[in-house]
């Protein structure tokens, strides 16, 4: 992934302590390692349609504290599986923030209060702003950890690893 | 300025001081997997190249969130397991051997001042036993399993003061409830918890697990309590290896230090579908419920089984309700039947299901039907979290699980006691 990288897409729009059994249930996410199969079942127990209606390239938007809950690494890859380019919340739990770095889903911290369902935004995150085009509204995206950056930059803690060999902090 | 207990530990694998904010690359002293999660893991650790677990005496993997599997799909997982511990000479706990987060202490895996990673978010238990403990993805399983570290981020500590002394009737886990519901689900987001003060000590160490247990539900990474002598005399019976306690300076430097007295604390319960929507029982009382779950990683240990038992000695669970236990380990229920805690629990009209995490994760063991109610002694109540988002699932003590499956329904334990 390309630091200069420009996702354009539109946001499905979700409220505060968004937990991963509700972005996958567990019902689901014992049963096989097929994560494609699994994004049929994204966001189901909160948002029954949302995998019928999420388009590549979209976004899903947040409040506070979303992917709290389990450590599921199934989380953060069945939002990527269903298409989405980016999760865009006020603030994450921690270990869902993290697995979607490891696993190269941007996360994005910034104020989300203004953004609706179905705005057609553009994350920035070379530059690091998020661009609402239709509400011509910029918010500003609170900076990665160098280390994380890196992490993203590679596409995530796989491919860094095999290229660096180790951790460079 | 003093150190926190988080920084001593980092500070001991580091071999310099370590402060809080800092970002490190640290040895894990031991790590885990579950079957949630362990696929993943293995299959992250051959993509990263892996061939050789770098140390596999310190890996275990635990087959307990769909022990015995119910489906085709979860048996080739756990056959996958199987073949990566044996290839690599990791230990892994089978089928009815219990909860990942009982066995490890129980085995003696984990000891004072180590540095602990779990691929399950409830790691934090053995915060109780004062190690540094944190649940991570499955991706960061598969890096420290190849490498023996991992990156962190030191957090700050929030301290938390519990005072007095629990009145009859009132335990760890309804001072768990009570510090989620003060807290919230994101109070402690990124921070690691210092559990302190007179309610700890009088705790037992199987009662301590509860609280660190559910450190996570208020976003904590780790939920650390001193090593008293209490703790050492339970880790001393378990375990061959050696360890040093860590307590923290007292002139520590804390995020936030926050006192609470416990003293006339009630019972709690915390309402769908937030394990931070909690009320005293007494606002809750009479709730009709159709299902009651005994056991699960908060709550399936050898007292908590006592205790049910206690109320439901000479009694019988409701008929309009079906009362599911699950021991958390295979020792907790040897235990269990040689004090006669099974008996009493089985003749009351409880169903005894596998040591393991039970039906807590909506995967077997006693999914609810559409409308139905189950109040669980588990930590998390989220919708569909039991396999059916058309229930709801309240979470209490293991002493008003029982009472209310007597009552069939929401029940104050005290006038059972």
């Amino acid at each position: 992934m390309a630091e200069e990288m420009i996702l354009r897409g539109k946001a499905h729009v979700y409220g505060d302590d968004i937990n991963t059994d509700y972005i996958i249930s567990g019902k689901y996410k014992f049963k096989t390692l097929d994560m494609d199969e699994l994004a049929r079942h994204c966001m189901e127990d909160i948002d029954p349609e949302f995998a019928a209606r999420v388009q590549p390239g979209d976004f899903i938007v947040a409040g506070e504290n979303f992917g709290c809950g389990s450590s599921r690494e199934q989380a953060p890859l069945v939002i990527k599986h269903a298409g989405v380019a980016a999760v865009l919340a006020k603030s994450f739990a921690r270990i869902f923030f993290r697995n979607a770095i490891n696993k190269g889903l941007p996360v994005v911290e910034c104020d989300t209060s203004g953004i609706r369902q179905g705005d057609v935004l553009e994350v920035d995150l070379g530059a690091g702003k998020v661009t609402n085009l239709t509400r011509n509204a910029v918010v500003e995206i609170i900076p990665l950890p160098a280390v994380m950056m890196d992490i993203l930059k590679e596409g995530g803690l796989t491919s860094y690893l095999k290229k660096h060999g180790g951790f460079r902090l | 300025m003093g150190l926190t207990i988080t920084e001593k530990i980092f500070s001991n694998h580091l071999g310099r001081t370590v402060r809080a904010g800092e970002l490190v690359v640290s040895e894990v002293d031991f790590m885990m997997g579950q079957d949630g999660t362990s696929p993943l893991a293995i299959q992250a650790f051959r993509e990263l190249g892996g061939r050789r677990v770098h140390d596999p005496s310190r890996v275990v993997m635990v087959i307990d969130h769909s022990a015995p599997s119910p489906l085709e799909g979860i048996s080739n997982l756990h056959a996958m397991m199987r073949r990566f511990a044996a290839e690599q000479g990791v230990h892994l706990y089978d089928v009815g051997c219990g909860v990942c987060h009982c066995l490890l202490p129980e085995q003696g895996h984990v000891v004072p001042g180590d540095i602990v990673i779990g691929a399950d978010s409830h790691t934090t238990t053995y915060g109780a036993i004062n190690a540094f403990s944190t649940g991570v993805g499955s991706t960061d399983l598969a890096a420290a399993m190849l490498t023996g570290r991992l990156w962190f981020k030191v957090p700050e500590t929030l301290r938390l003061v519990l005072r007095g002394t629990l009145p009859a009737g009132v335990f760890s886990k309804d001072v768990a409830l009570f510090l989620a519901g003060k807290l919230t689900a994101d109070g402690a987001n990124y921070l690691a918890v210092e559990y302190g003060g007179e309610v700890i000590s009088s705790l037992s160490v199987e009662a301590r697990f509860t609280i660190s247990n559910m450190a996570v539900e208020m976003g904590a990474k780790a939920g650390l309590m001193e090593a008293d002598e209490k703790t050492l005399k339970w880790i001393s019976r378990r375990t061959a290896r050696s360890f040093s306690p860590v307590a923290p300076d007292p002139d520590a430097s804390y995020r936030e230090v926050l006192e609470f007295d416990l003293r006339e604390l009630s019972p709690q319960v915390a309402l769908p579908h937030r394990v931070d929507n909690v009320k005293p029982v007494e606002e809750v009382e009479g709730i009709p419920i159709q299902e009651a779950v005994i056991g699960t990683c908060t709550n399936g240990r050898l007292e908590d089984l006592e205790v049910a038992a206690r109320i439901l000695a000479g009694r019988r669970v409701s008929p309009e309700v079906r009362l599911v236990v699950a021991p958390a380990s295979r020792q907790v229920l040897l235990q269990a039947m040689e004090k006669g805690v099974v008996q009493r629990l089985v003749e009351a009209g409880a169903a005894l299901v596998t040591p393991g995490c039970g039906p807590c994760v909506g995967t077997h063991n006693g999914i609810p039907a559409d409308g139905e109610r189950v109040i669980s002694t588990a930590n998390r109540n989220f919708k569909g979290r039991m396999g059916n988002a058309n229930a709801d699932i309240y979470l209490a003590s293991p002493a008003t699980v029982a009472a209310s499956a007597v009552a069939g329904k929401i029940t104050d334990p005290r006038r059972l006691l």
